[in-house]
């Protein structure tokens, strides 16, 4: 290279800068450390590598729109007064002068209309609730459609999956304090869903209230709830998965360098300190610019709450649409027995159906490591077509949440639409089940596709848009060879086997037959092997792709002379003469490994 | 073999079709290489920054420059305080946060560096002096070797498990027979649901829905003051709130033990949805059919408030009227059922 690169800045060197002079930074430290002994903690972490990609930031969002979160919401608890107390209101907001209501309602209404910048502050906190767990979830997937939740990171997935439940109640018993006519509403049919509890329904909706709905102690109690415990274990378990992420290092995507032995990124000083940095303050400045020009939760519209009262269209938060969905289109079953109500119509879409599914999201990675056998330790990701199984169960999941999310508005679908609210929710009531088996199939097929496809690219090359005319007339497409870093990145996963049942052996490695229920289990596993496996298309072996080579090869020789242009075309940029891919094995020799340079923390 | 090793990290076979070619050459940016370039880019970070300090100003003087108030909707709808506020301070987050990312990207280095991963695991050798450990720690307690200590333990544990869960016995009173029953009592007026005047059964034309409460919620007392407020009042409400509507009386179709409880076709149901608890507000004029706003439950107040569509499984029950002597609605009786949302003990009545 003949740019003169002698003085860039070269701090990733194996070697640390040495402090020059003592100086007052360096003695705080250094009297931090005499007490604290974080020298030894920090050499470790300061520079530790975190690898780049556009995926890996979703996860960010949540963890940074959390931090608003706690932010705003300390701005609000100042003002904001958790009483069902009655009080006449006389703020600044004409239409309700006068008008009886909560405490807690006028301490809202003060927020918004007589405190300045209560409103943005009220306004960023609702919208950062919306982002935390819309990212959470997005995260959630991302994690689960690349096999980041794979050995060693399981205990991590059930973090985050605890973390996703509580960031849900968390915003539940968020959008309930301010004591409006909609929150009144939501609170409401809690009660409701708290009655059909079997045996204790009753009971656990008396002393939630603190007696008979709607009481006068169910916002105080919602409020410490919301300001202490969910924060308080949100906070935890956040700290928790930090801590594990940071332990477990980074996932990373396969590429030339990249192995399941290192990670391979940027420091976390300076580069990541400031990319993460800077994304926090992106993320605040996105959400202020939403608290500042997008409504939202317009209580002083809605009046206070009045249980007698209730408004058209009445939604509940984004993330509580699904089971609200699932509770509009589930019939009206009820059963009378033995003097008691069993409410089915109510335990089962809000009680049972929620529950089941966050147990199913949580275990999830036990039960792919249970049919896989697999007990390696998995840095590098798959893409999602490599696991089409896996992605496929998880694209059906989204269809049947999509689902039922759109049935949470059927009216406001029947309205726009103008359609039969009926029909809406009869249809839907099949949709839940018959989309997801659709869908499932779908990616499925789409998945091994995509699989083939990348075979053809290892096996054939890619299309080079080049037709050729052979002396007899025949026209065929010129394939050239991919390169072989990208090759690599293509054959760097793992080949899947089918397990067979019976097939176990116990500690010592001999074969164990198995009986009774063990041998049913083991026949259940090697069927489940067979639908996540067998249809997989496998990445090509070394000699498969020497034969190819081979074939390419000789194809090339029997097409020689014929890849010149046609006549009229000599000077158009043609891909053929400026191929910049470096051919699969060809002459050329492959760049060194690490030419970046190389730090350890290890003693090695 | 299809079960992996413990805790190796899946390392690709041997028959690798495609060995790994390394870590790409690093490439130099053009801020690397060119000062110009690197001038410019130093130059827009501070740029960035420069604007976030103007934007931050620029909120401290919204804050004190635009009133908050009733004048929510002074800009375009939003109130001027707010948008201010709110554009200011995203102004100055994202270009402090642009500012930051631009600087990583362009003058701090960019060279990959690789770091070694370990086996989360920690090594045999620790693991066996942990065991080793403990083993030792429970056999110094002596818990194997004293089953008195051990068992009596665990009984004052488990007690002390139950001893948080009794605490909470004050969260509420007891149901009793509370959700059985109502304000309702014979004679007392239905009247409109804001005003709180009576309703005189010419009144209402053919058709006409009314939203319409208990008047024991409207009482004073001697000295002007409300009988029943607070909490009272909500629970009062949450349970006594009922819809009169008038039909033809030929439409209605009551069961056995019904026929008098309508005037001249008005009919008198609870407004609380028999699902989960929502008002019911929806009035389908032609069909007699009301709707519930949060789940779309159906009722048809011809029949009694049958279900007709929907998640609700129960009918709505209906509050027996009559006329007094001025010809105003009244109740016969309290409802003959709980109002609102099922609950396990509703059917011990």
């Amino acid at each position: 290279m003949s740019i003169d690169t002698s003085k860039v800045a070269d701090t990733n060197a194996t070697t640390p800068a040495k402090a020059s002079k003592p100086n007052p930074i360096g003695a705080a430290a250094g009297w931090a450390d005499d007490r604290l002994g974080l020298a030894t903690a920090m050499k470790k972490q300061i520079r530790k590598v975190f690898p780049d990609h556009w995926s890996f930031m979703l996860g960010e969002i949540a963890l940074w729109s959390f931090i608003v979160l706690l932010l705003t919401g300390v701005f609000l608890t100042l003002w904001f007064v958790p009483s069902m107390g009655e009080t006449t209101y006389q703020g600044s907001y004409n239409q309700l002068r006068g008008i009886e209501m909560s405490e807690a309602y006028a301490s809202s209404l003060n927020i918004s209309f007589d405190v300045r910048g209560g409103l943005l502050m009220r306004q960023m906190h609702h919208w950062a609730a919306m982002l935390f767990v819309a990212a959470m979830m997005v995260h959630l997937l991302r994690v689960f459609f690349t096999g980041a939740h794979r050995k060693p990171r399981e205990l991590n997935w059930v973090i985050g999956c605890l973390l996703l439940i509580l960031g849900t109640l968390e915003g539940f018993t968020g959008y309930s304090l301010p004591d409006d006519l909609l929150s009144g509403t939501g609170i409401r049919a809690a009660d409701g869903f708290m009655k059909a509890s079997p045996v204790i329904g009753t009971y656990m909706s008396f002393f939630v209230f603190g007696g008979e709905f709607p009481g006068e102690t169910i916002i105080p109690r919602l409020f410490t709830v919301h300001v202490l415990l969910i924060p308080g274990l949100l906070l935890a378990l956040v700290g928790a998965h930090m801590l594990l992420l940071v332990y477990h290092k980074h996932t990373q995507w396969p590429g030339p360098g990249r192995t399941e032995q290192n990670v391979v990124g940027y420091p976390l000083l300076p580069i990541y300190a400031a990319k993460a940095g800077g994304f926090f303050f992106v993320i605040f400045g996105v959400i202020a610019l939403m608290g500042a020009l997008l409504t939202i939760n317009p209580v002083w519209k809605y009046g206070p709450y009045d249980p007698s009262k209730v408004t058209a269209g009445s939604q509940p938060d984004w993330y509580m649409g699904w089971p609200d969905g699932a509770l509009r289109i589930m019939p009206g079953w009820e059963t009378h027995v033995f003097g008691v109500t069993i409410s089915w119509n109510v335990m089962l879409p809000i009680l049972i159906l929620p529950v089941v599914m966050f147990l199913l999201l949580t275990i999830l990675p036990f039960i792919e490591a249970w049919i896989t056998g697999d007990k390696r330790d998995h840095h590098i990701l798959q893409r999602p077509r490599n696991a089409p199984t896996r992605t496929a169960f998880m694209v059906s999941l989204m269809t049947m949440y999509g689902l039922f999310w759109a049935a949470g508005g059927n009216d406001i679908i029947a309205i726009k639409l103008g359609l039969s609210i009926n029909q809406i929710t009869y249809f839907m009531r099949a949709a839940v089940f018959i989309g997801p088996a659709i869908a499932f199939w779908v990616t499925r097929r789409w998945c091994i596709s995509l699989q083939r496809h990348d075979n053809d690219l290892l096996l054939h090359g890619y299309e080079s848009g080049i037709i050729m005319r052979s002396a007899e007339g025949g026209y065929s497409e010129r394939h050239l060879p991919i390169s072989e870093a990208r090759s690599y990145t293509l054959t760097a996963r793992g080949r899947d086997e089918v397990y067979v049942p019976g097939s176990g052996v116990d500690a010592n490695g001999v074969a164990s037959p198995k009986r009774g229920v063990l041998a049913v289990l083991d026949k259940v596993r090697g069927r489940l092997s067979k639908v996540m496996y067998a249809d997989n298309v496998q990445k090509p072996t070394r000699e498969e792709l020497e034969e190819a080579r081979h074939h390419a090869e000789h194809e090339h020789t029997l097409q020689a002379g014929l890849d010149h242009p046609a006549p009229g075309h000599e000077f158009d940029d043609h891909a053929l003469r400026t191929a910049g891919d470096v051919p699969l094995r060809g002459t050329a020799s492959s760049p060194s490994a690490g030419s970046g340079a190389h730090t350890d923390d290890t003693d090695q | 073999m299809n079960d992996h090793d413990n805790n190796l990290p899946a390392v690709p076979e041997g028959d690798e079709p495609v060995p790994n070619p390394g870590l790409p050459p690093h490439h130099w940016r053009p801020t690397d290489v060119d000062p110009k370039a690197e001038k410019r880019a130093e130059r827009q970070v501070a740029a960035f920054f420069g604007v976030a300090t103007v934007a931050l100003l620029g909120f401290f003087v919204s804050y004190f420059a635009f009133q908050v108030g009733d004048n929510w909707d002074t800009i375009a709808g939003l109130g001027a305080s707010n948008l201010m506020l709110g554009l200011t301070l995203a102004i100055a987050f994202l270009c402090i946060g642009i500012g930051l990312i631009h600087w990583a990207r362009k003058l701090m280095t960019d060279q990959e560096i690789v770091e070694l991963r370990h086996p989360a695991a920690s090594s045999e050798e620790d693991r066996s002096t942990s065991v080793g450990l403990v083993l030792q720690g429970v056999d110094d307690s002596g818990i194997g070797r004293r089953p008195l200590v051990r068992n009596s333990l665990l009984g004052a544990l488990g007690l002390v498990g139950l001893a948080p869960i009794i605490m909470l016995r004050d969260l509420g009173p007891l149901p009793g027979d509370k959700l059985l029953h109502t304000i309702w009592k014979p004679g007392m007026r239905v009247v409109r649901d804001v005003v709180g005047t009576p309703i005189h059964v010419s009144d209402l034309e053919i058709g006409d829905l009314v939203n319409a409460e208990p008047a024991a919620i409207f009482e004073l007392d001697d000295e002007g003051h409300h009988v029943v407020e607070g909490v009272e009042l909500q629970i009062a409400k949450s349970k006594g709130a009922v819809i009169l509507l008038r039909m033809e009386p030929g439409e209605i179709t009551p069961w056995k033990g019904r026929e008098n409880w309508s005037v001249e076709g008005i009919v008198c149901f609870s407004k609380i949805c028999t699902h989960v608890g929502c008002p019911i507000s929806l009035n389908e004029r032609t069909k007699h059919h009301l709707l519930c706003p949060c789940h779309q439950s159906t009722f048809d107040l011809a029949d009694n408030g049958k279900v007709i569509f929907g998640p609700a499984a129960r009918h709505l029950p209906q509050l027996p009227i009559e006329v007094d002597d001025e010809g105003y609605l009244v109740a016969q009786s309290d409802f003959t059922e709980p109002v609102g949302p099922s609950f396990w003990e509703r059917d011990k009545t």
